[in-house]
């Protein structure tokens, strides 16, 4: 069970938070014409790296903040968490 | 009574506390402070169980976690338990025990008789004998294997004991109590860390139990029970013993199972059979020392061939001999101490030493005391066969490849020592890569991959003097780390017996002529020719040896197979130890009872309960509860003989006749607050939501970006700045979770703030064409007309004093209100309703009703809503607007969702009127076409229309929307059912929605 920091408690285990996948995708702006393509990565494609990853977290049994974690995929490391406007 | 293989005066058992016990039907007693295996060994019982595979005689091997052999079913205060290591279960009065593997009884064995036939039973021979031919499988093959492998048998009641979880958050878990997890534990704790030391066994102490050495002026022991009590006294400590760590997971939890009542005749009252711990340790010390590995003999598994070091265990802690006459079988000097321990306590050992002439202080000892001991000797082959009788034993040349003349030798247990491999199993679990230590012949911990640290034994660190330095070091450092505090503790003088180089000779040669099996895995029955023959059919990796012959892969893991499993595959391979690498280490250390893993989590506990405030009313009016996702929601209110489909028929009549109230609390509601709601909104719902005046409700469907339906409810805006949500039962959870995603991450810039209050509110459905009349007496001093209160309008009054929310929405089809008061108000509002409704002959409705009521109004719900169906296939279309944007519109633009003959939800009538369609039913064209039928849809929800009376249901039909009229079959093969059925419009009753607005 993963250690993970959330940005506005601490430290909490992994029972108190839910994944939340792919913090890169950015959502097309609305009323925006986007085509099928555009759209089709969007909703759909993500990739699956090995090693560093840059993903979403939702602390649903806690702040129910949803905040950024870096983290290897691989060895499940944790180098960082951040709130949602900060860079990473 | 005296016990013939127990010892007087030697042991750490207590003689006061005699307890008897049963084993195999059998009476016998031992003492407080034994095993099983211990007391049995006293009684002179060596004939434990049957193997695996070729069910050969086993007895006792280990003394601890490694024991291969003696695996029972245990009894107790009338349950059972398999698979109990005899080693490791101690005994209480009353204890009983059973052989296992082996029928009719132990001593006459009819699987023995594959022992003769063991050329049928080679490596991969599940693979290769039962494969053929197909048909015999199940009647012959299975029911063969089933009654003749396995251990013991599971018992098939539910388990009455209590299992509880803990979890535990320390600065240092130390796990193993014996030198290095002493003095690791006691120099961070005199550091001022939060410490955890866990030990296994019921003693702590570990080797300086066993062991003949000094530390400062006092015994190994004394200074361990010295370093115990003193730990026990400080409040930064937990010392917990019959406590197993057997993982080792991410981020430093591990996990520990304590044993708290296994050793008693029965759990104490509110205490747990076993505890599971979950820690998460700032640092973890791995001291979990070593075990003893065997040289591999001829006969090696005969009962009376044991571990040295489990023969001195069982001589020192239980004052036990294993035999009386020993004969000592060595490639190095630990086993010496074992000799000379049976000295001590008049036995005479011989001594064979592989090595041709090895010097030493403990050897020097052993010869003066006059111990037969003969180098470059090795036991050929065990003889006897329920246990040993004598040993043939030879010299061996100075390459290990010739045997001289064999001699055949007395003896009544042969013990063996092959030198000892480190206990890394946690340190690999935390993904530590482990290296090959040439000096000891074994795996030893590489770099940590977590915050964690291996000391002692389990490092390859044999000497006390070293272990004791480098722990207290380790237990200095790492609590320094924590604490900042500095707290130096002098590392006291040891004095021990140098040991001499090991010798790496593991296999003994098969004299010519000879075909002795000679065993690797015990547990398993993998003998050396398995393994060469895997190898020889071309089994390379060490991952798929292990897997064809099985090597490894018993309730005892491998712990004393595994090493030298792999020296045999390296030799015969021409490699390396390291190249041929081992297997992956994982947990569980030792097996966990599913009773710990599982916890308190059985039955009832196993998800929470929720309960509306109105249940305790529900329940003294007979409603049968159905579980709503977590909720326990009334089915039905049961009246005289009633079922649930005469019950529900007529709750539901009543709301279409005259008013019925169900318990709408369960209902998600969610708060949306903010200067930018209504713009929220309008991005969140598929229609507009700029325009809805304050006291108004709407109908919303959600979408998820890929146009598929999330969820649908009313909202209402309650003031300016003020919506109050309601989402389905199911999706409570889901939806607010989404919400928040959109504020948080998408759209920031939106100035709006939700929140549950699903908790707040008890809510109650009035229905029926009564409704109004009844909510006019409930608020007499409000305007409750359809100009009043008009279709899908809101406000606010006084519930006999107590604030209400009262909302004109309908989900029966039928005029309807919902009341909300604050939930503590519930069950004042839900008694109102009841008394004042009894008038208006009204009645309580329960899901069933409710389900009967939104079917036949064509009403879409979670069995539309499916997670698979867009809003045109709800009939929803007419609610996604074409003018703005909103989550998920441009997924509805694809190929797949646009397509003329898309599905769509109709009503479905059999043409017989009677027939009930089962949910979940087929609708194919042709009943008799040949399979598989081409699928045109499938129902999603039936009911009783009690409109009609007759059966209706909905169905997900393709191109249902040309699909009016037609007749199709309605095909469960479940129920073994085809119905000839007629597609008509979902909108059964009141198709033009009068009622609602009347
Ligand atoms: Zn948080």
């Amino acid at each position: 069970m993963l250690y993970i920091k959330c940005p506005y408690c601490g430290m909490r285990s992994q029972n108190e938070f839910a994944y939340g996948g792919d913090a890169t995708v950015k959502r097309p702006e609305l009323n925006k014409e986007v085509s099928d393509k555009e759209w089709d990565t969007f909703v759909y494609l993500r990739k699956s790296p090995r090693g560093k990853h840059l993903e979403l977290w939702h602390h649903v049994s806690g702040c129910r903040q949803w905040f950024k974690a870096q983290r290897d995929t691989v060895t499940h490391e944790i180098f960082k968490t951040a709130e949602i406007k900060e860079d990473i | 009574m005296s016990q013939e293989f127990r010892l007087e005066k030697i042991g750490l058992i207590n003689r006061d506390k005699k307890i008897s016990f049963k084993f195999n039907g059998k009476k016998y007693f031992g003492y407080e402070g034994d095993t099983i295996a211990s007391a049995l060994i006293a009684n002179g019982i060596h004939l434990v169980g049957r193997s695996f595979k070729y069910h050969r005689p086993r007895g006792f091997f280990g003394a601890g976690v490694d024991e291969p052999y003696a695996i029972v079913q245990l009894y107790r205060n009338g349950e059972t338990d398999p698979n109990c290591r005899a080693t490791e279960q101690e005994l209480f009065d009353g204890l009983e025990t059973k052989s296992v593997n082996c029928w009719p009884s132990v001593n006459f064995d009819i699987g023995a008789i594959n022992n003769f036939l063991n050329k049928f039973f080679p490596a991969g021979f599940y693979y290769k004998t039962f494969m053929w031919p197909k048909s015999f499988w199940y009647r012959i093959y299975e029911p063969f294997i089933r009654k003749a492998a396995g251990f013991g048998v599971a018992s098939t009641k539910h388990d009455k004991e209590r299992y509880e979880h803990k979890y535990e958050y320390c600065d240092l878990l130390v796990t193993g109590s014996g030198p290095s997890g002493l003095a690791s534990a006691y120099a961070a704790a005199k550091n001022g860390a939060r410490v955890i030391l866990a030990e296994d066994k019921p003693r702590f102490g570990g080797s300086l139990l066993t062991s003949d050495v000094n530390v400062g002026n006092q015994s190994g022991k004394e200074w361990a029970d010295k370093i115990i009590s003193e730990l026990k006294e400080m409040p930064n400590v937990t010392l917990k013993n019959r406590s197993q760590v057997f993982g080792y997971y991410d981020h430093n939890m591990l996990v520990m199972s304590e044993r708290i009542s296994d050793h008693l005749p029965k759990s104490k009252k509110y205490s747990p059979k076993q505890r599971l711990w979950y820690i998460r340790a700032k640092e973890v010390l791995i001291s979990s020392g070593s075990i003893e590995r065997p040289i591999v003999f001829g006969n090696n598994d005969t009962p009376g061939v044991v571990l040295a070091s489990a023969a001195r265990e069982y001589l020192k802690v239980y004052g036990v001999l294993v035999g009386k006459k020993p004969l000592i079988f060595t490639n190095n000097d630990s086993a010496y101490e074992t000799a000379i321990e049976f000295k001590k306590n008049g036995i005479w050992p011989i001594v064979l030493d592989t090595r041709m002439n090895p010097d030493s202080e403990i050897i020097n000892e052993a010869k003066s005391m006059g111990i037969d001991i003969r180098f470059s000797h090795v036991v050929i082959a065990a003889k006897g066969y329920k246990k040993v009788k004598s040993a043939e034993i030879a010299k061996i040349s100075e390459d290990k490849k010739d045997l001289g003349k064999i001699e055949n030798i007395s003896c009544d247990c042969i013990c063996v020592s092959g030198f000892w491999t480190p206990t890394i199993h946690l340190a690999s679990q935390s993904g530590n890569k482990t290296k090959f230590n040439e000096k000891i012949d074994a795996f030893v911990p590489d770099k940590p991959k977590q915050n964690e640290k291996t000391l002692g034994a389990a490092n390859g660190i044999f000497t006390l003097e070293e272990t004791l330095k480098t722990s207290f070091e380790s237990g200095e450092e790492v609590s320094k780390k924590i604490t900042k505090k500095e707290n130096k503790i002098s590392v006291p003088q040891v004095s021990e017996k140098k040991h001499a180089q090991h010798d790496k000779f593991w296999c003994v040669p098969l004299p010519k002529g000879k075909t002795y099996k000679r065993f690797l895995d015990f547990q398993n029955d993998v003998a050396v020719t398995d393994v060469e023959l895997a190898l020889r059919e071309g089994y390379r990796s060490i991952e798929h040896v292990k897997r064809y012959t099985t090597l490894g892969m018993a309730t005892d893991q491998g712990k004393t197979s595994n090493l030298n499993g792999l020296q045999l595959v390296s030799s015969i391979e021409n490699k390396i130890v390291p190249s041929v690498g081992h297997t992956t280490f994982r947990p569980p250390y030792t097996p966990v009872t599913i009773g710990a893993i599982v916890g308190r989590e059985i039955g009832k506990h196993s998800k929470p309960t929720r309960k509306s405030p109105m249940h305790h009313w529900h329940e003294k009016n007979n409603a049968v509860f159905v579980d709503a996702g977590v909720w326990l929601r009334p089915r039905y209110y049961k009246q005289g003989n009633e079922g649930l489909f005469e019950a529900s028929k007529r709750e539901a009549k009543n709301v279409r006749e005259n008013v019925g109230v169900c318990d709408v609390t369960t209902l998600g509601k969610i708060d949306v607050k903010g200067p930018d709601a209504a713009e929220f909104l309008n991005r969140v719902y598929t229609n507009a939501w700029l325009k809805l005046p304050v006291g108004k409700a709407r109908y919303g469907v959600m979408l998820r970006e890929d146009g598929i339906v999330m969820d649908d409810g009313t909202t209402t805006r309650i003031s300016e700045n003020h919506y109050h949500m309601t989402t389905t039962t199911a999706q409570a959870a889901n939806v607010l979770s989404h919400l928040e995603y959109y504020l948080q991450i998408v759209w920031p810039e939106l100035n709006v703030n939700v929140v549950s209050t699903t908790e707040q509110w008890a809510g109650a459905a009035i229905a029926g064409p009564k409704s109004r009349n009844l909510l006019q007496k409930l608020f007499p001093d409000t305007d409750v007309s359809n100009e009043g209160l008009p279709f899908m309008g809101y406000l606010e009054s006084k519930l006999f004093g107590v604030h209400a929310r009262i909302f004109r929405i309908s989900f029966s089809g039928e005029l309807a209100y919902e009341v909300n008061v604050e939930s503590n108000n519930g069950n004042f509002m839900w008694g109102k309703i009841i008394e004042i409704g009894k008038e208006f002959a009204i009645q309580p409705y329960g899901t069933e009703a409710l389900s009967t009521l939104r079917i036949e109004m064509g009403h879409v719900a979670g069995s539309e809503l499916d997670g698979r169906t867009i809003p045109y296939d709800n009939g929803l279309q007419g609610l996604v607007s074409k003018k703005k944007d909103f989550i998920g519109k441009r997924s509805l633009n694809r190929d797949a969702f646009t397509k003329e003959d898309r599905q769509k939800v109709v009503g479905v009538v059999p043409v017989d009127k009677k027939t009930s369609i089962p949910e979940g039913s087929h609708l194919v064209k042709d009943a008799n076409a040949s399979l598989p039928n081409p699928k045109l849809g499938h129902i999603s929800a039936s009911c009783w229309s009690v409109e009609y009376n007759n059966p209706f249901s909905l169905a997900i039909l393709k191109d249902g929307k040309n699909m009016i009229g037609q007749k199709l079959f309605a095909m469960s093969p479940l129920k073994n059912k085809s119905i000839l059925v007629e597609i008509v419009s979902s909108h059964y009753v009141d198709p033009k929605g009068e009622r609602v607005r009347s």
